[in-house]
């Protein structure tokens, strides 16, 4: 093998970048906060403190989805992710990061009594409503803030734990009777995270942290739609950051083929958003109960109409018609502009998820949100490049490399 | 129906396969096909094939099953025979969704395995010469077409030069014919020498 470049170092435009981001957004996130966040004025608090909240849950759930896309291939004892195992690992480091800023958030939210974003921590409220009654064994203060504690802990520490026995492929060659035995130790660990994937991200977190804003109203699609939705925004963030890296003259054993592959899941995961998408909505829509309409009332007929359909054109009918070519999935430009694009818009579909129940009147898009957004992804940027530029790019003794490296699609 | 002469070339390993399809290639002799036990990646890719266009009659066919769907729901249900289900309006589009993406996949489905079909020649009675009958077995068989200015002898040697296991000149039928093997093969096929 020729000599590969295993050590990423960090360009210095992309720092520049990186800080500017961070400094630019953290203007307008301190600006919003003191403004806003701690004004006296409730619909002013709800403003900045769902906006922060719909861009915290969105990047720490993008970024957790970059550790289930680890753990699902490992479980599937999947070789052609081998050789870009380590970006997606990078991705993941970020867990930690925003689940913390998200749990903060949460907590002031709860503690606070932040009555308007979340109705059911209203006591007297709850007391005279039967239907708020009924659900008041999960949606209480004390079960939301264990339950929100317990899973970005140990999100974070099955990602940890997936990380650090992936290091073990870079030290020393394995003969087959260690390699086997890092194989299923390596199974063994992704079970953890993906059971404790499913009882959160599949189910109970979106219902906590984002359902509940609207307490009364419930629906069996909800989890999916909301996992769905990061989920095809972490491979379309692992898609950049792959581009990027390689386009850096880094990762030169990934090649069309994975990209083909990565395509291939944004793709297919675009087409699973939509089919949930419409399963929610169809079978509310043709029921027309008006305890399940009224999710849909403001959306559909209100004022977030245009963002409600601009949500369906960017992430279903853009993909969809775009990515189907074999051609188009094998293209670095367009693959990268389709991955912003993507991840724009199910950025834009967690904003109508939340600011859509808490802003009926108008839609708030503005400074706020693109400032936060910014800080975001200013952070995001700096953490991925130092992580990846503290261990070997390529996993060089992991068993199935070579697959990786003559993989085909 | 039309006889022509071929010559053929047998391979026991796909490691001697692939350099001797690179030489046979380079030699100026284009290969009608190679039979495998098993698919083989990046065969096709070697032999210079063309990139397959089953993809895009899918997508023509499931397009026509998009069309087929709303038009005849639309027209059934606006115009031929309206009728009023749960106050929903008569067009009601989020309804027929359903249906429309069951009729493109169905149109899309039948459609590909019929043109598959065709383009393999493939179907209840239709019969193809076998090179060699171990093609489904463990053997890669490589089929080369003679025309006038090829020197079959000269092939022969080249093919066993590069690792042919077994090579022969065989006459036979390369289209379909309708039948079976043991009528027929009297007047399809005859090793012409060893």
């Amino acid at each position: 093998m020729a000599s590969i470049k295993e050590q990423f170092e960090i360009p210095g435009k992309l720092k520049t970048w990186a800080y500017a981001l961070i400094g630019i957004g953290g203007v307008a996130l301190l600006l919003g906060m003191f403004t806003q966040g701690f004004s006296k004025d409730e619909h002013e608090q709800v403003h900045f403190w769902g906006t922060l909240m719909y861009n915290t849950i969105f990047w720490t759930l993008v970024t957790n989805a970059a550790m289930f896309f680890l753990c699902f291939s490992t479980m599937a004892q999947a070789a052609w992710m081998q050789s870009f195992r380590r970006i997606a690992e990078a991705i993941s480091t970020l867990v930690p990061v925003f689940g913390s800023i998200t749990l903060l958030v949460l907590l002031y939210v709860v503690l606070g009594e932040k009555h308007h974003i979340y109705h059911w921590l209203d006591a007297e409220a709850v007391a005279k409503d039967p239907i708020l009654k009924g659900k008041v064994g999960f949606l209480n203060p004390t079960f939301f803030i264990i339950w929100t504690t317990l899973a970005i802990a140990l999100w974070s520490y099955f990602g940890y734990r997936m990380r650090q026995i992936s290091r073990e492929a870079d030290e020393n060659p394995m003969d087959a009777e260690t390699a086997k035995s890092f194989n299923i130790r390596s199974m063994t660990r992704s079970g953890f995270f993906l059971v404790w994937f499913g009882l959160t991200v599949a189910s109970t977190i979106p219902w906590l942290w984002l359902m509940s804003i609207d307490a009364h109203w419930y629906s069996t699609m909800y989890s999916w739609y909301t996992f769905a939705s990061s989920f095809v925004a972490g491979m379309a963030l692992i898609a950049l950051w792959v581009i990027y890296v390689k386009n850096k003259g880094y990762l030169e054993l990934t090649n069309a083929e994975h990209l083909h592959d990565i395509a291939k899941f944004m793709f297919a995961f675009s087409i699973f958003w939509t089919y949930l998408w419409f399963s929610q909505y169809m079978l509310i829509w043709y029921a027309n109960i008006p305890e399940e309409t009224v999710y849909f009332k403001h959306r559909v007929q209100g004022p977030y109409k245009p963002i409600f359909f601009l949500n369906l054109v960017i992430n279903f009918l853009a993909p969809l018609i775009i990515l189907m070519k074999r051609s188009a999935k094998r293209n670095f430009t367009l693959v990268a502009f389709m991955a912003i694009l993507i991840l724009f818009g199910h950025w834009i579909d967690f904003y109508q998820m939340v600011m859509g129940s808490l802003m009926k009147e108008h839609v708030t898009l503005g400074w706020l949100d693109f400032g936060i957004l910014g800080f975001f992804v200013g952070v995001l940027i700096l953490m991925v490049a130092r992580s990846l530029a503290s261990k070997p790019l390529v996993p060089k003794y992991h068993p199935f490399l070579k697959e990786s490296i003559i993989h085909q699609v | 129906m039309a006889q022509k002469k071929f010559v053929v070339g047998c391979f026991d390993d796909e490691k001697v396969l692939f350099p001797a399809v690179k030489q046979v290639r380079t030699a100026g002799y284009k290969i009608k096909d190679v039979y495998t036990p098993f698919p083989v990646h990046g065969l096709d890719h070697a032999l210079g094939m063309r990139e397959t266009s089953l993809h895009t009659a899918g997508f023509i066919y499931g397009i026509t099953g998009t069309t087929t769907a709303i038009s005849a729901i639309s027209w059934i249900f606006t115009k031929d025979w309206p009728l009023n289900i749960g106050g929903k309006p008569h067009f009601a589009l989020p309804a027929w969704i359903p249906i429309i993406f069951e009729l493109t996949v169905l149109f899309a489905a039948v459609g590909m395995v019929m043109t598959f079909m065709w383009l393999c020649q493939m179907a209840p009675g239709v019969k193809k010469h076998h090179f060699h009958k171990r093609a489904t077995d463990d053997l890669f068989v490589m089929v080369i077409e003679c025309t006038e200015k090829t020197n079959a002898e000269d092939l022969k040697a080249l093919l066993a030069s590069n690792g042919a296991v077994e090579t022969d000149i065989q006459v036979a039928e390369e289209d379909w014919w309708f039948g079976t093997y043991d009528n027929d093969n009297e007047n399809l096929y005859k090793q012409v020498a060893h």
